[in-house]
């Protein structure tokens, strides 16, 4: 191997584990994430044209360090009148003594919480943090999330703006709060998951990949807070769900649901994962959302073991889910959960109860149940109409090509 | 940082309160800038009066136009400020929290700009 692709390497490996930690801990007191991330991509941008030349550091973490240290010293000291020079002194000591010390410390989830707080805009959130604690750009974010890279861009300006002239804190919040904000947290993390989980062929490689990072976000999480059953849940939801990912197509790249996968397509390393996180969680008798959901895969796993999935289970864990969330997405899922268990009828009739709420109109799995349910019992026109529906809110292709199948199945 | 803490209410509220709970109203903002004194944060607060005693003026072309009235009509209006020191946001969110006025209405809460 050349010099030359072993320094990129290298500078990627190390990008990878280190970008979020080396941001945080620059902009832990000025909080100025932009000029914190300028200093570091100039930092490894020296890196491969050094690295090649002189061979690779022992340290490569400690290298960066000492670079995007003096960078972004320079740039703090060029916006001074933004910042007090007592200010800028007490950020150059401290920077300067950690990175003297051997070990960086990790002050990644401050960072995370700092992205994902609530003064920040829900929506943005998730790319945030995407951008902050693992350095993806502009660019892929955007083609990620289905915005234009220059609104993006915008945004996340926008964002780390507020974060430096608001003062919002990169730290861990007290005690009595972390909870609370955890959550969101949490949630920007299992936002970035599911724009990842859409492309479920795996063709769009940023959306892909952006399913991996949040899983890597989540694992950040839990290894630093493992005391947070939530965190810990949201995991196993993560670990459950991408261990299904190839499943979900067959080999013609046709649609396959949940109940016809063959579990000798699921990632069982990933499954086994998440089984055992979630056992730590429940260990810690708080319930939670994401336990509740990664719950709920776990009781779908079971089919591999016992030929299906537990359905008495899955009724009494989406009751659950619904009395905490009062989510119509759980609503729908409960209702075809008691269909395996109490019949079409009855699932139908608790399907009724909440397609008053006007967030169902536009959701394509109630319209899919509801049509699936009719045809069960017998309700043919009403189940065509509801598949008409269902078909015409689907974006992606191989999903709709399923349900005009189950359209065509009712004539016969 | 600085914070200055707008608070937004509904000034028709107050002439209909019983003396009584006027009383209670104005202890709970005394409660609340003790205890903002005590933890060494408070900077400085006013009450203001309300907006029928506004008066709106703009300078254009060297001219001073003066209309009578706050600047946005809006039902609920600004009707007192607090400014105080604190390390970071989560400490001003924390301190809005505890504001009477963030029940009475809304507490607004921005850094001030520092020179």
């Amino acid at each position: 191997m050349s010099e030359c692709v072993q320094a990129r390497d290298l500078a990627e490996q190390v990008a990878r584990r280190s970008y979020g930690k080396l941001v945080a801990f620059l902009a832990a007191r000025t909080r100025d994430v932009a000029a914190a991330e300028d200093a570091l991509a100039e930092a490894f941008a020296a890196a491969l044209r050094d690295w090649p030349a002189n061979g690779c550091p022992q340290n490569a973490e400690g290298w960066l360090m000492t670079v995007a240290r003096r960078k972004f010293l320079d740039g703090v000291r060029g916006r001074s009148r933004e910042v007090s020079t007592d200010e800028m002194e007490e950020t150059a000591i401290a920077i300067s003594t950690a990175a003297e010390a051997t070990e960086i410390p990790d002050r990644r989830l401050g960072l995370m919480f700092a992205c994902a707080h609530p003064a920040i805009d829900a929506a943005i959130r998730a790319p945030l943090m995407l951008q902050a604690v693992l350095g993806l750009d502009a660019v892929q974010i955007a083609s990620a999330f289905l915005v234009s890279p220059a609104t993006m861009s915008q945004r996340l300006v926008r964002a780390k703006n507020k974060i430096r002239q608001a003062g919002i804190p990169l730290d861990i919040p007290e005690r009595s709060e972390v909870r609370s904000r955890l959550d969101t947290v949490l949630d920007a993390i299992y936002a970035a998951f599911a724009e990842g989980w859409i492309d479920a062929s795996g063709t769009d490689v940023a959306r892909r990949d952006l399913a991996e990072e949040a899983i890597y976000l989540g694992r950040i999480v839990s290894e630093l807070l493992p005391n947070e059953p939530e965190g810990l849940g949201l995991l196993a939801l993560m670990l459950h769900a991408e261990a299904r990912r190839s499943a979900r197509r067959n080999t013609e790249g046709e649609y396959v649901p949940l109940a016809l996968q063959s579990p000798s397509q699921w990632n069982w390393t990933m499954i086994a994962e998440a089984e055992s996180l979630l056992v730590r969680a429940s260990a810690m008798n708080i319930v939670g959302r994401y336990q509740l959901e990664a719950a709920i895969q776990s009781a779908h796993v079971a089919r591999a073991r016992i030929g299906t999935s537990d359905w008495p289970a899955l009724v009494q864990l989406y009751d659950a889910l619904l009395a905490l969330s009062h989510s119509p997405v759980a609503a729908v899922n409960r209702a075809l959960a008691i269909a395996e268990v109490k019949g079409a009828s009855a699932a139908l009739a608790e399907l009724d109860e909440v397609a008053r709420d006007p967030r169902l109109g536009e959701y394509q799995p109630y319209w899919a149940a509801r049509a699936e349910l009719l045809a069960r019992t017998g309700e043919r026109e009403e189940a065509r109409h509801a598949y008409d529906i269902a078909i015409g809110l689907e974006r992606d292709p191989p999903v709709r090509r399923f349900l005009e199948q189950r359209r065509i199945l009712i004539d016969d | 940082m600085q914070y200055l803490l707008s608070i937004y209410s509904d000034e028709s509220v107050w002439p209909t309160m019983t003396e009584e709970q006027k009383k209670q109203g104005y202890a709970a903002y005394m409660a609340y800038t003790e205890a903002l004194k005590q933890a060494g944060t408070f900077v400085g607060s006013n009450r203001l009066q309300p907006t029928s005693t506004a008066t709106t003026v703009r300078s254009t072309n060297g001219k001073s136009q003066v209309l009578d009235g706050p600047y946005a009509d809006t039902k609920e209006q600004l009707g007192g400020y607090f400014l105080i020191d604190v390390p970071n946001l989560d400490a001003a969110i924390s301190w809005a929290a505890r504001c009477p006025g963030s029940q009475h209405g809304v507490v607004e809460v921005r850094p001030v700009w520092s020179m």
